[in-house]
């Protein structure tokens, strides 16, 4: 928990620092947050390596973590194609082309603004930062309530980098290559499931 | 995405080719860069214009249906986890 506001606090402060400061352009452009991430996975890999029994899970793995990411694209599309019934302005298909950005920003957002205007693609960048974000902080929780496989599938195609450490983190490194298993392939899917949507 | 992946795979063979020695201070270089990741994130976000200007409509929107698409998925994953992860 207190990991978790700590997370917020940091959140929060960039924020404000973004809207009301003049922060320089190289906190703005994508190297620092590039290198970052590099230095956190190289940290992350460090931490596996040197352990000895996350090196034996990995070695017990098998079909089942197929399962994995079939549970993500199910249910992801599931909940966001009933949730456009309560949302009068969006159809179907809006909810479900937002919804298959599985927390992939960037991507997603570049998509639907190109292909359904820049409002949607707003949403679409919004929605899946903040599904990045529910997955970073909601982690430990969700891991407590939904079992060890709950962040994964609410980290969606983010788990193979940017949440790969609060994973590893709260649902144990016995996990790891479940994670990267799935962030891999719910990653390579946005681009294909957006533009069916999109086209729909 | 390669890169990170790369990266990481160097990162596990290190570790584990020098797992004898101590490697405590990882943990927490690991937490200073997921909040360093995090401010950084915060700064874009809150630069945007076009998403702080509109957060109002685009935020509430934007919301509901990330959080019905993160609970359909983590009841998939509840399910998947139940009948084909755990044990003892």
């Amino acid at each position: 928990m207190k990991g978790s506001l700590l997370i917020v606090a940091f959140f929060a402060a960039g924020v404000l620092l973004g809207r009301f400061a003049e922060v320089p352009a190289f906190f703005r452009a994508e190297e620092p947050t590039l290198y970052a991430l590099y230095a956190l996975m190289f940290l992350v890999g460090i931490s596996i390596g040197s352990d000895r029994k996350a090196l034996q899970a990995m070695r017990r793995q098998s079909w089942r973590i197929v399962l994995v990411p079939a549970g993500t694209w199910l249910g992801t599309l599931a909940g966001a194609g009933l949730v456009s019934l309560a949302l009068p302005g969006r159809g179907l298909a809006d909810c479900l082309a937002v919804g298959s950005g599985f927390g992939y920003y960037s991507l997603s957002a570049v998509f639907i603004t190109q292909y359904k205007g820049a409002e949607l693609g707003t949403i679409a960048l919004v929605s899946n930062i903040m599904r990045e974000l529910l997955a970073l902080l909601g982690a430990p929780l969700l891991a407590r309530c939904f079992g060890r496989l709950a962040p994964i599938s609410a980290g969606g195609a983010t788990t193979a980098d940017t949440t790969l450490p609060v994973i590893t983190k709260f649902c144990g490194k016995e996990f790891v290559v479940v994670s990267i298993v799935h962030g891999v392939m719910v990653d390579l899917s946005v681009p294909f499931l957006v533009t069916f949507f999109c086209s729909l | 995405m390669l890169t990170v992946i790369g990266l990481m795979v160097a990162g596990i063979l290190l570790g584990y080719l020098l797992r004898e020695r101590s490697w405590k201070g990882v943990p927490r270089l690991i937490n200073a860069a997921i909040l360093l990741l995090l401010f950084l994130l915060g700064i874009t976000v809150g630069a945007d214009e076009s998403i702080m200007d509109n957060l109002g409509t685009i935020g509430k929107d934007a919301l509901v249906i990330t959080l019905a698409a993160v609970a359909g998925s983590v009841l998939c994953a509840w399910v998947v986890y139940k009948y084909f992860f755990y044990e003892r």
